[in-house]
Parts: structure tokens; sequence; C-alpha cells
């Protein structure tokens, strides 16, 4: 830390550009508080809808990122450990919806899991279950976008721990399923909670897959962002006061959990 | 009781092909240079890494052998690396019990065999820290600690001391010596540092390329070394050649007079500080005297010691005032005289 803080001073090739991106990053979140009509914000806040759009978005991303722990973390697991020989096409595969449009996306499980869709009809017919157009399908189509960020983040906390510390526990008597309960996940904690955040936030930011496969229903899949996208074509003040609502919460989450897992990690 | 095991193993360049035996109370100590793989042979012993043939014997019971591998959890061992790599989210004590609570040992149960170990190794009362809180040395005391608890049969020592610094190394190789003659279970102990294996084991096996090269008591690898690697480990110049009575013809060329009678195929070593540097030819009575250029000088404590390249390769301790004196520096022309009682000769 005081090395860098001591160390030489930035070039002004790399100041000048480093500086305008700052700025390119921060304006438009300065400009979005500037034009925030404070006076409104306790009637834009308490309007029907909004506290409905709110609770909908943090229970589904909340959701998502559970169901994404439980599939993801086991995932990240094989990909960084197994010697399995396709793992490298897997790997690929599973990162596909990292550069996806999200959009496609949301066509792409429409189709799968849509009423005609392959799994999809198969529901249908045996259980009487569809998926799109409803909140199950806001998990889905979050989980389906925000997973890889959670599978990259755990994978790379994997390989950068020791994997020495498995040989030892394997030489105690501890056989591989409670080698990784007491040993792996322990270690790797804290990857798991930076790729948790990581994914919490890119679901609750999620539009484009939502929107496509469980549609725009107040109170069953109309999330924050799309309730956002809404507001903003009639009444452009309670798009803003949604957005702000929706930066308030991002940072929060960030701040608080940045304090209590990734300090700690740091410390440790 | 004890460990018989053929190991053969291809990794790459490494073609490891090595039988050792270690009876109960034995400390068997693997010496060889980086790569030579001791610590492949560890991992095997351990279960961490099949072998491609041979086979394990612990105790009477297989380990490994063609088709059969008992894997690691299931094998009663202890294994002390090179690092301490105590398990950083877990408290010293929790450490130490972790091999009884793997086994089915209830909590209350190893906490208190747990504890009882700490003391044994010096850690009383320290169980509830971090490992980060832990100093090198005591690190390493709670990993023995940590591999001894659950009685193994086979106790694993990879580099056990080669982390730690000089003095704490000095104090742990004294403890760990005393923890191996209480252990009634058979150790190998993997080492490239001759001192560890001089101090703390029963018998010595040299392992060079992936194959034994020399096998013995520390004193018999010490006096009669076989191999340079060997010889230059514990100090010795080590010289083949043919034994033609009281003389030995080096292979390399060069005569040495000895004080034995030598016959047939010999070694002639001679120990650094049995040789003696002048700038002119000596008079009277050292038998072997050669004219030598100083190739390297290291400074090693009080004495510096030099490589010297001529007809006879040897290595020279002569101390700093000396070396100071004679004005030595690499390149010097220098006779080397060595006394002809001074010189071991025994059969190659």
């Amino acid at each position: 830390m005081s090395r860098s803080r001591e160390g030489a001073p930035v070039p002004a090739p790399l100041l000048v550009p480093a500086a305008i991106g700052v700025l390119f990053l921060t304006l438009p979140l300065l400009g979005l508080l500037v034009r925030t009509p404070w006076s409104q914000l306790g009637a834009q806040l308490t309007a029907p809808g909004v506290g409905q759009a709110l609770r909908l978005s943090l229970v589904s991303a909340t959701l998502a990122t559970g169901l994404s722990l439980l599939l993801g973390v086991p995932l990240a697991w094989v990909l960084a450990r197994s010697r399995a020989r396709g793992r490298t096409v897997l790997r690929a595969l599973v990162t596909v919806p990292l550069v996806l449009p999200p959009v496609v996306g949301g066509v792409a499980l429409f189709l799968v899991l849509g009423r005609q869709g392959v799994v999809g009809s198969w529901l249908d017919d045996a259980f009487g279950i569809t998926i799109p157009f409803t909140t199950t399908a806001v998990v889905i189509a979050e989980t389906f976008v925000a997973m890889p960020f959670l599978v990259i983040s755990v994978e790379g906390a994997l390989r950068a721990a020791d994997a020495r510390f498995e040989d030892v526990a394997a030489t105690l008597g501890a056989g591989r399923w409670t080698t990784f309960r007491s040993v792996t996940l322990p270690l790797v904690a804290p990857g798991i909670a930076a790729g948790a955040v990581l994914c919490w936030a890119r679901a609750l930011g999620e539009f484009g897959a939502t929107i496509t496969f469980a549609g725009n229903f107040p109170g069953t899949t109309q999330t924050m962002p799309l309730a956002v996208y809404l507001a903003l074509q009639r009444d452009p003040d309670a798009a803003i006061v949604l957005s702000v609502l929706l930066l308030g919460v991002s940072l929060a989450t960030l701040l608080l959990l940045r304090d209590r897992w990734l300090g700690r990690a740091g410390a440790a | 009781m004890s460990l018989h095991a053929s190991v053969a193993v291809r990794r790459g360049t490494l073609d490891l092909r090595l039988d050792v035996e270690v009876a109960d109370g034995e400390v068997l100590a693997v010496l060889g240079p980086n790569g030579a793989g001791k610590s492949t042979l560890l991992r095997v012993l351990a279960g961490l890494l099949p072998p491609d043939g041979g086979g394990v014997v612990v105790d009477g019971a297989t380990w490994d052998c063609d088709g059969v591998h008992l894997a690691a959890h299931r094998r009663s061992l202890g294994m002390v690396f090179q690092d301490a790599l105590l398990f950083p989210h877990l408290s010293v004590a929790d450490n130490v019990g972790f091999g009884l609570r793997t086994r089915g040992t209830a909590k209350a149960a190893a906490r208190a065999a747990a504890a009882a170990w700490l003391a044994r190794v010096g850690l009383e009362g320290m169980g509830a820290r971090r490992p980060g809180e832990l100093s090198g040395g005591q690190a390493q005391r709670a990993a023995l600690a940590r591999a001894l608890v659950g009685e193994p049969a086979l106790l694993l020592l990879d580099e056990p001391l080669s982390a730690l610094d000089a003095r704490t190394r000095l104090a742990v190789r004294a403890e760990l010596r005393r923890h191996l003659a209480d252990f009634r279970g058979s150790t190998v102990l993997v080492t490239h540092d001759p001192v560890d294996a001089m101090a703390l084991a029963d018998r010595v096996v040299v392992v060079e390329d992936g194959r034994l090269v020399q096998e013995g008591t520390p004193e018999e690898i010490a006096r009669r070394p076989r191999t340079d690697y060997v010889a230059r480990l514990v100090g010795l110049s080590l010289l083949p050649g043919t034994g033609e009575g009281r003389t030995v013809r080096v292979d390399g060329g060069g005569v040495v007079a000895v004080a034995e009678e030598a016959v047939g195929a010999v070694f002639a070593a001679v120990r650094p500080e049995s040789v003696a540097l002048y700038l002119s030819r000596p008079e009277g009575s050292p038998r072997n005297v050669w004219r030598a250029t100083v190739a390297g000088a290291t400074p090693h404590g009080g004495t510096v010691r030099c490589d010297l390249a001529g007809e006879v390769p040897l290595v020279a301790d002569v101390t700093a005032t000396a070396f100071a004196e004679l004005g030595l520096t690499v390149g010097a022309q220098v006779w080397a005289a060595v006394k002809a009682s001074e010189v071991a000769v025994y059969a190659r």
C-alpha cells in the first residue's frame, strides 16, 4: 500500500486518459443526482408500484444469487480442479452468457422453457407448470445472465488457493467431500462472497433477458430496471427517482459487503 | 510392522525406481538433489500419487499394488510439509485435532488430545491462536503435532526444516529428534540437507535421478561417499581411481599416495581441511604435492573454501587469515599438499 503511495509520479500520457476515464464513469451518475427532483422524492417513492417493483427486484436477485451459488460453486470446482478432458470446452460454454446479448438469452430461454419449448411443453403436459411470464421466469432469466460472473470469480479463487492444503487434509484422513466442505470452501470463501456480490448486482440490473422471457407485468415480473424503462417514456421524473433508488441500493450493497467480507479477507 | 515399498513412477523427465524398507521405530532419510524424485516418492507413499508400478505395504496391509490403490485419507499416516501448511481458517488447536475429527473422534476428545500434543511440542496455551500468529518454528511444531496426534503407522517428513531460519532450524531439529525417538511407527524423511539426515536418521538412502546410489548409516555415508554429489554434501573431494599398492592412479589423471595398500577400483577421499596451500613447492614430509589453480573461493565461517583446478581436482579449506596472507585470488597459482595418511581409500 504505502509503496504505491510513495511510488513514482504517474506519466502524463497515462494520467490524462485515466482522468477522462474517471469523468466518463462518474459524470452520468452525478448528472443523475443533479437532475433528481428531490422535492418530489417522497411522493414518487411512495407511488403505487414502486415498492412492489423494488421488492420484486430484491427478492428475485437474491433468489437468483442463491440458485447461482448452489449450482455455480460446484461448477467452478469442476472447472478448476477436475482433470476431465472437455474442460476447456465446458468453460467456454459456461461463459457464453457473459458475452451473449441478454435479449438473445431471453429468446433462447423462451424457446426451451416456453409453452411450445422442448422442456416447457413437457413441464406443461406432465405437471401443468408454465414458466414464462412468471416470477420464476424472472429468477431463471437473472440466474442465466448472472451465474457466469459467480462461476468465473469462484474458479479464479479456487485456482489461486493453495491446493496443497487439500493434500494435507487427505493425509489427515479427510475424504474428498470432507476436504471440500471443511478446507476448500472456507479457503475460497472471500472469492465466493465477491462472486456472489457481483452476481447479485448483475441480477439486480438484468433487463434484456427478463423482459424477453418474463415480460413486464407489474407485481409479478416488472423489476426495477423494467419499471425505470417504462417510466422514462411517460414520466421522466419518476424514471430519475427510480434510477437514483437503484443506484443507492447498488452502492449500499457494494460498500456494506466490501467492508464485511472483502475487508476481512484482506486482513486474514 | 514396517514399511516395504517398491515404487516406479514416470513423470516428464523423472524416472523414479526405488525400493525402500523401513522398520518400526526406524527413521530413514532420503537424501538427494532437487528433482531426484524424493518428494514424488513421498507423494506415492502418502497415496497422493498412484505409482505406475510397484507396491507399498505398511504393517502387512497393502496400500498400493497393481490394481489396488488405497486413497490417501484411508491410510494411517501423518505428513509434514516444508511449509507448515496449517489451515489458515482454523485455530491452532483445531488444526492439530483435524485428523482426529475426520476419523470420527468426538469434539471434546479431539480438543483434549490436541491440547496434550500442543504441550508436548512446547506450544502449551497457544491452541486458541490463528496459524498466522505463530512464528515459523512454532507453526512447524504445530504441523508435527497435527501429523502425530493420530498415532499413524507411517510418518512422512518432506523437507520439514528447510523453510526455517538457521537458528530456529537448530532448535526444531533437536526437538524433532526427540519426537522421532518416541515415535513407534516408521518414518521417512526427505531432505537435501545432509545435516538433517545425519542428525535425525538411523539409515540414509541417497537418490540421484530417480535411482538409489548409496545406502548406509549416516556415518558410512559421511565417511565413504560413493558419488560426487554425496562427497560434496559431506564436504569431501572424491577421486575415483585404481589402486596400485601404496598409490592410487586417479581416473581423471594424476597419482595419489596413500597410507594403506589399495588394489583395484577404489575411491580416494580427501577432506578439505587436510589440504594445505603454498605459493612455492613445499619441502619435506607431505607425499602428495600438486600444482593447482584457484578456480573459486567462498567464505565459509572463519575459513575460505577454495575449489582447485589442476591435475587432481580438490577442495581446500584455508583460514581467512591464511587466505589473505597468501594473497590468494581466483586464478592464483598454488601448490596443494596432502599427507598420504590423510587420504581415505575404500573399494568402489
